[in-house]
């Protein structure tokens, strides 16, 4: 019996969106196929990987992570050049923590600064994510919008509750939404049509579709972004074409697995490999899922899910 | 070409006796055109018709058990291309190669490490699903490591061998325990597959691509062999992505039966000799369709992550996987120690056990059975209600492990509380954070 390669090619195609700065800039997304799924139709470049830099020295971090990163976690702007200079990051994702009401409660104007010193420090596209507090990151991220309008930023979350305050800020200076749901294939059409709807181009949007970490319910991430991706691609639902990113690190990180210390969990093994693989595992799961960007914090990680990225391309 | 249940029906004597367990010959050419059901089922059909439908009755993808008794592993038999249009069918087995050539001290040293990547995770055993063994030495030699990697693995084996002699030797030494041969190749083919008949057990095939690779399951089944495992020899990672994709869809969309067998990979066949980058490459063929993943190690810290990605990707989505519901000590509780409550969806269970980790606070932590669900989803369900949860408070022993009688419960049904509270009349229920990321915060500032 013969057999024919059994190629699907694409009804649609996924959005191209660009962020960064004139000759710095970066383009996302843009596949005609599945993720690596090169054989079936056009898929122009691999998923970039956003390292991260919080806007206060993080505390009670993995040891194993804390010496992988060195002595630049007390300022953004020289961690983010290590991220770029050392560590090959496509781009930087600065987590504005420290603006938790609930926590340090810094002010718009200190994220603004701190992300206006991370857009000096390196010459990569930057993604900003505020703490979470929808009401807060809706004052925090207008006022990164307007301070920093020399690059194209990627601002979010924006969620059900605040995306009318984001959206107005990327309308108004310029920047590219990251639109939240919680790992819900409608939800995440919804907000994409309520965001175009107040005239943001459909271009100018990245979908966080959450996630969880390896064993805190990664599926549930990767099947969402499996479905968005088969409804873009198969069905050619132009509100479900977006890009995708997922904000990773911090998932892994919380997690016991990537922490524990080989005293504490000794049939595990050793500590930082397993902590470096709870991360690649995660985020090339989410990559084969659908994810155009990752959000990364260790750099061996970054580097062995780097490599795993351009093999997976033909 | 697949039939439609319609076509089948047509075939069946439409007597609807219901002896082939299905009330009626429609349902029963409905699962048989779904692949749930074999025709040989029906004791009523003709010859005609029998070799007729024998195409539509075959599953698209065989089943393939390697080793005997209870550490058997069966993969193959699926029958979608991603997860939430249907559950995975058997999870894929993942484990180590030794090679015949290195050391005895090596050869035990890898086996005990083998043996040791064993986890326990929402009540399932997560381990090594066999040992693969290479020809690296000669054939008395591979023989003899066999034979000791099985003894005192106690795992189903896959051998490796591209000498039919040295696989005749293993096969003489290991054969009734049904281990995996690999592989039949175009050169060897006739050989291998005589041996694979003779000692009854499954064969890989491998050669250069997909064509090459059902050119010899052909021959193999033309053999009567039933049980083929398929080896495409990738190239590159992008390669292996490829044929995975490839020989799924051709199984399951074209029904070419060539290809309607499971896969075995080799991560490490494309990560340079970095078992960081093979576990990645490995992670992926979880993801996308290996069936048997051969790894070049078995370290625990890269058994754990892939074994519980596994555990995540052949979850049922429409059944959340559940924790086992009863007290839990996280640290080492004491009788001042914070008593929580939560319901025993696995996420639920994972996420506030480790949030209360993170407070490095000692506490008890009462997982109550509320059916697999959420939180909320559990509330609205009537799972998680004060009823339920008095019931568990008072059938545990939780009461003479703490001096105190403060019970917190998620903040997400804190409208449940008053009722709680004379449903369990000796405690102080208090309500906790919305969400389990505050759990830190709200531990620390109750301990002051």
């Amino acid at each position: 019996m013969p057999y024919t390669e059994p190629v699907e090619s694409a009804n649609g195609r996924i959005r191209e969106v660009t962020v960064g700065a004139g000759e710095s800039s970066v383009a996302i997304g843009g596949a005609a196929a599945l993720p690596f799924h090169w054989f079936d139709g056009e898929a122009p470049r691999r998923p970039m990987i956003a390292m991260e830099v919080f806007d206060a020295t993080p505390a009670e971090w993995a040891p194993a992570l804390t010496g992988a990163l060195g002595d630049v976690m007390s300022d953004p702007a020289t961690w983010a050049r290590a991220n770029v200079e050392q560590h090959g990051a496509d781009m930087v994702c600065v987590q504005l923590a420290s603006t938790d009401p609930n926590g340090a409660d810094a002010t718009p104007q200190d994220a603004a600064a701190v992300v206006r010193a991370v857009a000096d420090a390196v010459r990569v596209p930057v993604v900003v994510y505020g703490c979470g507090n929808a009401e807060r990151d809706a004052d925090v991220l207008k006022k990164v919008a307007e301070t920093v309008t020399d690059t194209v930023l990627a601002i979010g979350p924006a969620t059900e509750d605040n995306y009318k305050a984001v959206t107005a800020a990327a309308l108004g200076y310029g920047h590219v939404v990251v639109a939240e749901t919680p790992i819900d294939v409608n939800m995440a059409k919804q907000l994409n049509i309520l965001i175009t709807q107040m005239g943001l181009d459909a271009d100018r949007i990245i979908v966080d579709p959450s996630t969880g970490a390896v064993g805190y319910g990664v599926e549930y991430g990767y099947t969402v972004m499996e479905r968005l991706r088969l409804a873009a691609l198969v069905q050619n639902d132009d509100m479900t074409q977006m890009p995708m990113i997922c904000n990773l690190g911090k998932e892994v990180w919380r997690s016991k697995e990537a922490r524990a210390s080989e005293q504490d969990e000794p049939a595990w093994g050793d500590a930082a490999k397993r902590g470096v693989l709870w991360e690649a595992t995660t985020a090339i799961t989410l990559a084969v899922g659908g994810a155009d960007v990752l959000v990364m914090r260790h750099p061996d990680a970054v580097a062995v899910v780097r490599k795993a990225l351009s093999g997976l391309t033909a | 070409m697949a039939l439609t249940g319609l076509d089948i029906f047509k075939q069946l004597p439409k007597t609807n006796c219901g002896d082939c367990g299905v009330p009626t010959c429609l349902a029963f050419a409905m699962k048989l055109a779904q692949g749930g059901a074999e025709l040989s089922q029906c004791p009523h059909v003709s010859e005609e018709a029998a070799a007729a439908l024998s195409d539509a009755a075959a599953p698209p993808m065989r089943a393939v058990t390697v080793g005997t008794g209870d550490a058997a592993f069966t993969v193959g038999e699926e029958t979608v291309l991603f997860r939430h249009d249907k559950t995975f069918v058997h999870p894929c087995a993942i484990g180590p190669r030794i090679d015949s050539g290195t050391s005895d001290d090596e050869i035990a040293a890898a086996v005990a490490t083998t043996k040791a990547a064993a986890f326990e995770r929402v009540q399932q055993h997560l381990a090594c699903g066999f040992a693969a063994v290479r020809s690296t030495a000669d054939a008395a030699r591979f023989a003899a490591v066999a034979a000791d990697v099985a003894e005192k693995s106690g795992l189903p084996l896959v051998l490796m061998a591209e000498d039919p002699e040295h696989m005749s030797a293993a096969l003489d030494a290991v054969g009734p325990s049904r281990p995996l041969i690999h592989a039949a190749t175009e050169a060897n083919a006739e050989a291998m597959i005589a041996l694979a008949s003779e000692h009854s057990c499954p064969l890989a095939v491998r050669a250069s691509g997909l064509d090459a690779v059902a050119a010899l399951t052909e021959k193999a089944a033309a053999a009567g062999l039933k049980e083929l495992v398929i080896d495409s020899a990738p190239e590159s990672a992008a390669a292996a992505l490829r044929d995975h994709v490839f020989a799924r869809r051709a199984a399951l969309k074209q029904k070419f039966a060539p290809l309607g067998y499971p896969v075995i990979t080799f991560p490490g066949d494309h990560a340079d000799g970095d078992p960081m980058l093979e576990t990645v490459y490995a992670a992926v063929d979880v993801a996308k369709y290996g069936s048997i993943i051969v790894l070049s190690g078995a370290e625990p810290w890269r058994m754990l992550p892939l074994l519980v990605l596994r555990q995540n990707v052949y979850t049922d989505p429409q059944r959340p996987m559940r924790a086992e519901a009863k007290v839990y000590e996280i640290g080492a509780p004491g009788p001042d120690s914070p008593f929580l409550v939560t319901t025993n969806f696995s996420l639920t269970y994972f996420i506030v056990s480790s949030e209360i980790e993170a407070s490095k606070i000692p506490a008890y932590l009462g997982v109550v059975d509320a059916e697999g669900l959420s939180v909320l989803t559990a509330w609205a369900a009537g799972k998680f209600v004060p009823e339920r949860i008095a019931k568990f408070v008072n059938d545990s022993a939780i009461a003479e492990n703490v001096s105190h009688h403060d019970i917190i419960i998620p903040g997400a049904v804190a409208q449940i509380s008053g009722e709680l509270a004379e449903e369990l009349e000796a405690w102080n229920v208090l309500v906790g954070p919305y969400e389990a990321a505050d759990i830190p915060a709200f531990l620390k500032a109750r301990a002051g």
